[in-house]
């Protein structure tokens, strides 16, 4: 049993191998003001698959997938340095439509955030936004999002109630049915969990493993059990002296677990600090 | 020596709480004693003619009808310059602006806009409106002076209500690929109308009372009938309160009394239905 789930790690990681990059970042630094946020981060990330970011509190990781949505442009004096590409296309040209990009590579937070309005027009939000569809197209892309974020069973009698009278982790796939529903390309995860039970937060991994057929994740996570189990790669930030966040070791998720090159990664992941 | 100690503490805590206790009376004493005694003397002048009749004889005999729609049309005069006004700036400096000299000198001054004397505004409504914009002594002009006064308000109760929409949602909708705009249009702005419709119907209710500003830009004491146009004079229930009060003689006192009744009850519910709204949000947010 043990040894078919190796096995089977070891022919993803193969495939993940021949992915083709979906994200890129080129020695990017990040400044909040006079603070510098992240220094001098180079990564490629793989389309179709799970890609970790760990590391302890402060180290920019929130910081590092928000480059990717442009989400750090809504704070003022953020500034950023290098390349961010999506696609080979530089995000940060200034030809670049934010909110064209935004619905490529959408974002889900650390809190549920659904909407206070009804559970329908939650993941209609985003599809309202973007055309005219009708009402039946409109009632198509909620059903698809829904059974694709495994809520739709759950909440197919009551799509007219208040998002707000979902549990937790049914709001968190709720927002991601929200997501889906603009065809994104990209999903950014946020410490999806952190608000989450354990029953919740192993529903999200299984629709995490999911998605990632299809779609790239990109997941912020605390959680060093749910990097190893759930994605397929894996990096690991630190703080530097300034404060500013630095990438420590990126690689195979199998690997940066089991036999880190990086003396701080195994501190790091075996639990001497952070 | 150690109980002793404890006793006199007590005792002046019973001191302070007894001061206070007192002090919050005496608060609502005045209002009591206003509501009460504009109730007994005023309730005898209340009738189905007072209430829809035009005045005669100088206010002596008929009704208060073009008094009391006079007001009305204050009002809604005065939202209609206010609301859409301050909602805009209220966007602007919670959405838009960023914090620089502008911004802050924007926000100073609509601190002190609140703080400017009323017939301040009257005297700039007669500068502006009646004689540079040749609006003249009119219903339009006294709007636009009571609509600057009511600025203040409407631009504040707007901003503190978009400012109270959680930036989770905000963010929630960027996140989806929609516009700064359409965030604002379609979930901060749902979420803001009970606040920003709060603050509307209060700076209405305070429009209804003022008497200073309107005195120099358009009020009249007696008119025959209804204004038919924006730029006709009117006639407005303080305004119409004081020259009974002070400027007839041998006015009937249960008149005064009679229009001091109606005024106040046109601005109390008014403020009651600004609560109700208030209140009838916060129900709605805590069973959500």
């Amino acid at each position: 049993m043990k040894m078919n789930s190796v096995l089977s790690n070891i022919d993803k990681d193969k495939a993940i191998d021949q992915n083709e990059v979906k994200l890129r970042t080129d020695t990017v630094s990040l400044y909040y003001g006079s603070f510098q946020a992240l220094r001098n981060i180079s990564l490629e990330i793989p389309e179709r698959a799970i890609t970790a970011i760990i590391g302890p509190s402060g180290c920019g990781k929130s910081s590092f997938i928000r480059l990717f949505n442009r989400m750090n442009d809504l704070i003022t004096g953020a500034r950023v340095e290098g390349g961010v590409e999506l696609d080979d296309i530089p995000i940060y040209d200034r030809t670049i439509d934010v909110v064209e990009l935004r619905k490529r590579v959408g974002m889900v937070f650390q809190k549920p955030n659904p909407f206070p309005m009804s559970i329908f027009e939650n993941v209609a939000f985003g599809p309202r936004r973007h055309g005219r569809p009708n009402l039946g197209e409109l009632e198509d892309i909620v059903e698809r999002s829904l059974s694709q974020a495994a809520l739709w069973d759950e909440v197919k009698d009551k799509i007219g109630q208040s998002a707000l009278s979902l549990s937790g982790g049914q709001q968190q796939r709720l927002c991601i049915a929200r997501v889906l529903a603009v065809e994104p390309e990209v999903i950014l995860m946020d410490e999806p969990c952190s608000a989450l039970d354990p029953v919740a937060t192993l529903k999200i991994e299984d629709l995490m493993r999911n998605l990632a057929e299809n779609y790239t994740i990109v997941i912020v996570t605390h959680n060093m059990q749910q990097a190893a189990r759930a994605s397929d790669m894996s990096a690991f930030f630190m703080m530097e002296e300034d404060r500013a966040g630095v990438l420590v070791e990126y690689g195979l998720t199998s690997e940066l677990f089991t036999n880190p090159k990086d003396k701080r990664t195994e501190d790091y992941i075996t639990g001497r600090f952070g | 020596m150690k109980a002793r100690a404890i006793s006199t503490r007590q005792l002046s805590q019973r001191a302070a709480f007894s001061l206070i206790i007192v002090a919050t009376i005496i608060v609502v004493i005045p209002v009591l004693v206003i509501v009460l005694q504009i109730i007994l003397n005023g309730a005898s002048a209340i009738s189905w003619d007072f209430l829809t009749q035009a005045p005669s004889q100088a206010g002596k005999a008929g009704g208060i009808l073009p008094a009391i729609v006079g007001t009305f049309y204050l009002m809604l005069g005065t939202i209609v310059f206010a609301l859409p006004l301050g909602v805009m700036a209220g966007i602007y400096l919670t959405e838009y602006a960023r914090d620089n000299w502008l911004t802050r000198l924007i926000n100073l001054a609509i601190l002190n806009l609140a703080g400017v004397p009323s017939i301040v505004y009257g005297l700039f409504g007669l500068g502006i409106f009646v004689l540079l914009f040749h609006f003249g002594m009119s219903l339009l002009s006294a709007s636009l002076t009571l609509a600057c006064q009511a600025l203040a308000m409407t631009v504040t109760t707007s901003r503190e209500a978009i400012l109270a929409v959680p930036r989770e949602y905000k963010e929630g909708s960027l996140a989806v690929g929609a516009t700064r705009w359409q965030t604002i249009r379609h979930l901060v702005l749902p979420q803001a109308l009970p606040g920003i419709i709060t603050g509307a119907v209060l700076a209405m209710s305070r429009a209804a009372g003022e008497t200073a500003p309107i005195l120099v830009v358009g009020a009249a004491f007696l008119l025959p009938g209804l204004p038919q146009s924006p730029f006709e004079q009117f006639m407005a229930l303080p305004y119409h309160l004081y020259t009974v009060s002070a400027h007839v003689p041998g006015m009937p006192k249960s008149t005064v009394w009679g229009v001091a009744l109606v005024l106040l009850v046109v601005v109390l519910s008014f403020n009651v239905l600004a609560t109700i709204i208030r209140l009838r949000t916060r129900q709605r947010r805590l069973n959500a």
